[in-house]
């Protein structure tokens, strides 16, 4: 309270002026964030994906209790809050691990780490949604005609439902990547030094919350947009002509 | 095994109880904000004027690009700097939190909300029109139970995503479920397992208020609805 | 059931869509209990036409009668009144689809004449029976079938007791084994002396009830006259060569 106290007394005629100054003054630093901020993304997309998939083709092509697992896992990662998730794994199953000297080289003390661990996973759940969405919306008439020109079915799957389930899946990733740049922002409470992070230590030393969390806003929004457009030009490269979502036949 | 559910029954749930509570206090008003904020905002997206539409779209866009903890920590943190006449307004944890998830789930709801009723034919309008039926009426009778319908897996979804980010309440120093657990947790050093329980509550949370929606779908379905018609 | 007075009455109509002129001054006059057809080929208006005597789409420039009472495209009171006296029945059939039949036919009753429930209620049932469709009472749109629909959509416009009916390509969404059952319907309102205007491709079945054809083409009407003149052995007329067009692609006249 005493710190919220001073700031009001302190600053009003000039009160504009050293907002931005800070605000100018510590830009470099929240930028720098910003490799964090991707890396955590990117990362967890990556995981998200590698996770996914599998988890996908095991809900739709899967024996009853690969079903059942995969479900079991969704529900597990969808249900349960990232920020408790952080928590659970950062400070209680991480801190556990890493307090056996075996494992020290998988350096599980990495703050990092351990993020991009936690939003995979969760983003995993999710994406295999996505990407079960897009397997089924495909025609019947795809896995038929595979197995009649005698395909296995894991050739099949392999060949012709997967590269046309993971176009089809790309406006979904758009989402997913704006959904895991958000979360992203929740690491800071395991000490990532991402851009909220740094916001927030710098707000905390010059008192000056509102322009740096303005800045921080526009920051995020500024990578949305970047992102979003980005998946874009990548849809429009991937296209092709002709193949409609519907699929004939 | 018996030494672990004693801990979590005996030190553990009853003041996790406490914070459900918080959480519930603030999760109930959020969502039902949130959802007329989202009919007022999609409902305009939709049939508003062009600047109304525009400044519309620019609320959405901001609070959907922009990630729900930087938006409550402006509310509680950022916003007593705010000075307008020489005034300032000071939100309680609570009320950060409550304005903070409603204005950010709002915007979600518009979405689903303009989707619903962006779904509705046209043709079914020019009916109502040609039958000498009012628009408000044919709003309320012809357009809102159809686009209620088309908008309610989306608009529920995104109510049991808000009892899962009620947990960033906890960031703001709201002492709900989240913010308890972290509590214990460091009270007992046991942050495994309280972490594991606070889990299972939301996990609770989440699987029941995801029944409720399945229930309501299911009661309000309408035989052909679910198909979307071009 | 046939006297001459005047129903309906449109006076040089015009309407731009797009940019487009689509209507370009068209006028026409309906007595009691006649049914005239409109013929033509797509775009020229027809649709248009029949939108702007209800004032789906307000004209441009133009007036319209309906009783000899001159329909004043801004004000609310005439368009209410215009639009309980002239019924409509749409290409797309438009059912809401979240109300049953029953419910579809009843609700303009009770929101637009005031009616209350039990009474709307039996005046819909009555309504539906009149298309053949009472047992069909309590199924929404999306389990019934096209001509289902479209006969459903009649029995709602007819609840209403309009003076005229307009039908804009009743039977153009339908698979031909469902045209019947609706053609079967309009033949009885037709009998039983409603007066209609209809835009259609069924010339065969219109020119047995028709009491005149227009041809309109781009915007205008440009020929008018009973089927019998129209479409005589040895006329040359444009009605004539645009339905020899039309009996070319489905092997008879109006298929």
């Amino acid at each position: 309270m005493t710190a919220l106290s001073a700031a009001r007394h302190g600053r009003h005629m000039d009160g504009m002026l050293s907002a931005l100054t800070a605000s100018w003054d510590a830009l470099p630093y929240i930028l720098g964030g910003v490799w964090w901020t991707l890396g955590l993304i990117i990362g967890a997309m990556a995981v998200g994906l590698v996770l996914g998939v599998p988890l996908a083709v095991g809900q739709v092509y899967g024996a009853r209790p690969v079903r059942r697992l995969a479900s079991l896992y969704v529900w597990l990662f969808r249900g349960v809050p990232i920020l408790v998730q952080l928590y659970l794994f950062y400070f209680g199953i991480l801190a556990y691990l890493s307090s056996f000297e075996a494992l020290a080289f998988l350096h599980l003390d990495s703050a990092f780490t351990a993020a991009v661990v936690v939003l995979g996973l969760t983003s995993a759940a999710y994406q295999s949604q996505i990407f079960r969405g897009a397997i089924q919306s495909l025609p019947e008439g795809q896995l038929k005609a595979a197995r009649a020109l005698g395909m296995t079915d894991r050739t099949a799957i392999m060949n012709i439902i997967l590269p046309q389930a993971l176009r089809l899946s790309i406006p979904g990733w758009s989402n997913e990547y704006s959904i895991l740049l958000k979360d992203s922002a929740l690491a800071f409470v395991i000490g990532v030094l991402e851009v909220m992070s740094r916001t927030r230590s710098v707000a905390a030393t010059t008192h000056q919350p509102l322009p740096l969390s303005i800045l921080a806003g526009l920051i995020f929004f500024v990578l949305t947009w970047a992102g979003l457009k980005a998946l874009k030009t990548l849809e429009a490269k991937v296209r092709m002509e002709g193949y409609s979502h519907q699929g004939s036949l | 095994m018996n030494e672990a559910l004693t801990f979590a029954f005996e030190r553990v749930v009853p003041g996790l109880n406490v914070g459900l509570w918080a959480s519930v206090g603030i999760i109930v008003p959020a969502a039902l904000l949130g959802v007329v904020i989202g009919i007022l905002a999609g409902t305009i997206r939709v049939y508003g004027g062009v600047w109304l539409r525009r400044v519309t779209n620019w609320y959405v866009a901001l609070f959907r690009g922009t990630p729900l903890v930087v938006q409550l920590y402006f509310w509680y943190f950022a916003l007593p700097y705010v000075h307008i006449g020489g005034v300032s307004l000071v939100l309680t944890p609570m009320q950060a939190a409550v304005i903070g998830f409603a204005l950010c789930s709002g915007a979600y709801q518009s979405e689903y909300i303009r989707g619903g009723l962006l779904s509705i034919k046209r043709g079914q309008l020019l009916a109502a029109q040609a039958l000498g039926i009012t628009p408000v009426n044919s709003i309320l009778f012809i357009v809102l139970p159809q686009a209620f319908r088309r908008a309610l897996p989306g608009c529920g979804n995104e109510i049991i995503y808000l009892i899962k980010y009620s947990s960033l309440a906890s960031i703001i120093t709201v002492n709900e479920l989240t913010g308890v657990g972290r509590g214990i947790a460091k009270a007992t050093f046991q942050n495994t397992e309280v972490y594991v329980i606070v889990g299972l509550y939301y996990l609770v949370l989440v699987t029941l208020a995801g029944w409720v929606l399945r229930f309501a779908e299911h009661r309000l379905a309408i035989p052909g609805f679910e198909v979307k018609n071009s | 059931m046939h006297n001459d007075t005047v129903v309906l009455r449109v006076e040089n109509v015009v309407k731009h869509l797009g940019g487009q002129r689509i209507l370009d001054g068209v006028s026409l006059t309906v007595k009691k209990g006649r049914l005239k057809v409109l013929i033509g080929p797509s775009g020229a208006g027809k649709s248009t036409l029949l939108q702007c005597i209800n004032f789906l789409l307000p004209p441009d420039e133009g007036t319209v009668y309906i009783e000899d009472r001159k329909i004043n495209g801004k004000s609310r009171k005439d368009l209410l009144w215009l639009r309980q006296r002239v019924g409509m029945i749409f290409q797309d059939f438009n059912l809401f689809d979240h109300l049953t039949a029953m419910e579809n036919v009843r609700v303009a009753l009770i929101k637009v004449k005031k009616m209350d429930k039990r009474a709307a209620t039996n005046r819909a049932m009555e309504e539906l029976a009149r298309v053949g469709l009472a047992d069909k009472s309590g199924l929404y749109p999306a389990q019934l079938s096209g001509g289902q629909k479209q006969r459903v959509s009649v029995a709602r416009a007819l609840a209403m007791d309009p003076e005229v009916m307009l039908l804009d390509e009743p039977t153009s969404a339908l698979d031909p084994e469902l045209i019947g059952e609706v053609l079967a319907v309009i033949r009885d309102l037709a009998d039983a002396g409603m007066t209609m205007i209809m835009a259609t491709h069924q010339i065969g079945f219109s020119s047995s009830l028709a009491d005149e054809f227009l041809f309109m083409e781009k915007g205008r009407i440009i020929e008018r006259g009973s089927p019998a003149e129209l479409l005589a052995r040895g006329s040359c007329s444009r009605t004539m060569a645009f339905c020899a067009k039309l009996s070319e692609l489905t092997g008879e006249l109006g298929g």
